[in-house]
């Protein structure tokens, strides 16, 4: 195993035809999704419709990822992973490769949808992660490489999808794979047990990552005076400050504990929300008796406002729906 | 049955040897002793090195990992080598004994796809479990001064990760060229890879960069240890079956 190998799968052509060895299904590339370290990932056609498909050079590690996935579609009742569909084995110039294929995720990335429909989405997808993480975690799993880069936003209503689950670890174990930024042991604040204060400091960082879009360093030390300043000098950061500080210092137990807290910041924010509308409403008596024109105008802004406000309340509200 | 020990050598070096055995050499002495040797080339950024083709040849030579890398990511870098080195030895184990079961020239690839995880979880659960010594060598030649810090980063993340296996670990660590012999040791055999600190500044830095002499001497700690564990089986402990 070297650094620098090249994988000679990286650049299938648009139209190859994938047959498996063993099970004899095939497969049509239409596009490249991705490549990663062990990998690279298809869009493909089939019997089954479009699905993606990652081919590889190491059996070893794609059946690694296919355990996972497995497991994470035995769980009842919550889609977690993409759905697994089959491994198996490509022959293309006498050399075997292996693949796997499973349910295309049509989504956008985390940060791109954050920053089309606004920053309050942030605090909705954190509540729907923290309510699948629960799940996983009673099922005896940790994420492991939890990060925006592994998360898409789906469908409508939008809904938190995972990929990349190669670091779902079993509980008690070493943390399989990790991105510095996202992980406890970089910060020098906690090790790499498979638990699931481990995902929920994860979480914390992504949430920190919304606010520095291009991330920073560990500082020499005191990692965590530092982390406190940079919530503290970010207005996105700042109002949910208590839970991040909870969450960097492992503090949670348990996801449902910080779902819950989180749940209460944000319905705490919508009262505030609409406190401000009373407010609003004053002024607009005020502004009627001087500038008439400028009302209309305004009053429809404060109405699409609410309707946001309140939207969004409901959302959440439905979202608790389910996890109780 | 007892549980085995994984044996490994990480060399952390900068670029070619010259002075001594050839390390390639010693390298596949280590490798019929039973153990790896994974090597990491931390580089500058804009640094190129030389050493490449000797750093690639001691991995392949000792049954390990290599990899170059820039300073910034060695922490990230050491212990994913550590690790990968790991599933790799095992790996070369199973397909010993799959090999012993299912014939001569048979590989993991000609298990149907379904029976393959079932070898993945043996290979997960060994390297979670299985004990671990790494012998850490560090070259410590004028080049690699401003880079110690970093090195000693790594070692601390390195141990972080170590530890959260279930496992037990055990380190040593070495540097080379030392301050009067051509190999230092630093710290013996100890399960806590801790306060690192308190021996690398002292730490003179020197010209010459005997990376094969320290794998000779790599070899010769591993022995020692091994004669002297053998001693107490032998004589006072029953040995645990666990
Ligand atoms: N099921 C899927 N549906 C849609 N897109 C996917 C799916 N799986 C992967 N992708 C896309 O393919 C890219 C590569 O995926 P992959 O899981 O190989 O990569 P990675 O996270 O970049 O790296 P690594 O292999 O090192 O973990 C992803 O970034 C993602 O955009």
């Amino acid at each position: 195993m070297t650094g620098t190998s090249k994988n000679p799968v990286a650049d299938v052509p648009r139209g190859t035809t994938i047959r498996g060895k063993w099970n004899k299904q095939t497969y049509q590339i239409m596009k490249k999704l991705g490549s990663g370290a062990l990998g690279t990932v298809y869009l493909a056609d089939s019997v089954k419709g479009r699905v993606a498909l990652k081919v590889g050079t190491d059996s070893m590690s794609i059946t690694s990822e296919v355990n996972v996935l497995k497991q994470l579609s035995m769980v009842q009742g919550t889609v977690l992973g993409p759905f697994f569909y089959e491994i198996d084995d490509w022959e293309r110039n006498g050399k075997k490769f292996p693949f796997y294929v499973m349910e295309y995720i049509d989504g956008e990335p985390l940060f791109t949808f954050i920053n089309r429909r606004g920053k309050e989405w942030i605090g909705i997808l954190m509540l729907q992660l923290l309510r699948d993480l629960s799940v996983l975690h009673r099922e005896g799993w940790v994420f492991g490489d939890l990060k925006p880069d592994n998360l898409l936003v789906e469908g409508s209503p939008p809904t938190m999808r995972w990929l990349d689950v190669g670091g779902t670890t079993p509980m008690g174990r070493s943390v399989k794979e990790f991105t510095e930024f996202f992980d406890r042991g970089y910060w020098g604040l906690g090790n790499r047990v498979a638990e699931p204060s481990y995902d929920l400091f994860s979480v914390a960082m992504i949430v920190l990552n919304a606010g520095y879009p291009k991330r920073f360093d560990r500082p020499k030390k005191d990692s965590e005076h530092y982390l406190m300043n940079k919530i503290e000098g970010s207005q996105l950061l700042r109002e949910y400050k208590p839970i991040l500080r909870k969450a960097l210092l492992g503090k949670y137990n348990y996801a449902s504990e910080m779902r819950q807290e989180l749940f209460a910041l944000l319905q705490g924010e919508q009262i505030n929300v609409r406190k401000n509308k009373n407010v609003a409403g004053h002024s607009r008596v005020a502004a009627r008796q001087t500038r008439p024109t400028v009302k209309k105008k305004r009053s429809g802004w404060i109405e699409t406002v609410l309707l946001v406000a309140f939207l969004l309340f409901f959302y959440t509200l439905y979202l608790v729906g389910h996890i109780f | 049955m007892k549980k085995g020990t994984l044996r490994q050598i990480l060399l952390i070096t900068d670029g070619c040897s010259n002075q001594g055995e050839d390390p390639v050499a010693m390298a596949a002495l280590a490798r019929e002793h039973g153990m790896t040797v994974n090597v990491i080339g931390v580089l500058d950024e804009n640094e190129r090195t030389d050493g490449l083709k000797e750093i690639e040849n001691i991995a392949l030579s000792g049954g390990g990992i290599h990899q170059l890398v820039y300073a910034k990511q060695l922490s990230h870098t050491v212990q994913m080598v550590t690790r990968k080195a790991m599933t790799q030895t095992i790996q070369g184990f199973i397909h010993k004994e799959l090999q012993s079961i299912l014939g001569h020239d048979k590989e993991i690839e000609d298990l149907p796809p379904d029976k393959r995880g079932q070898v993945v979880e043996v290979v997960d659960e060994l390297g979670e479990t299985m004990d671990l010594e790494v012998l850490i060598m560090i070259d410590t030649s004028a080049s690699m001064q401003h880079k110690l810090p970093t090195v000693e980063d790594a070692l601390l993340d390195l141990s972080i990760s170590l530890h959260s296996r279930i496992g037990e670990n055990e380190y040593a660590l070495y540097a080379f060229p030392g301050k009067r012999k051509q190999v230092e040791r630093l710290m013996d055999w100890t399960p806590i890879l801790k306060d690192i600190h308190t021996i690398f500044p002292k730490l003179t830095t020197g010209g010459i960069t005997p990376t094969g002499p320290a794998l000779k001497e790599a070899i010769d700690a591993y022995q020692k240890k091994r004669s002297k564990r053998g001693l107490l089986n032998d004589g006072y402990i029953e040995e645990s079956s666990s």
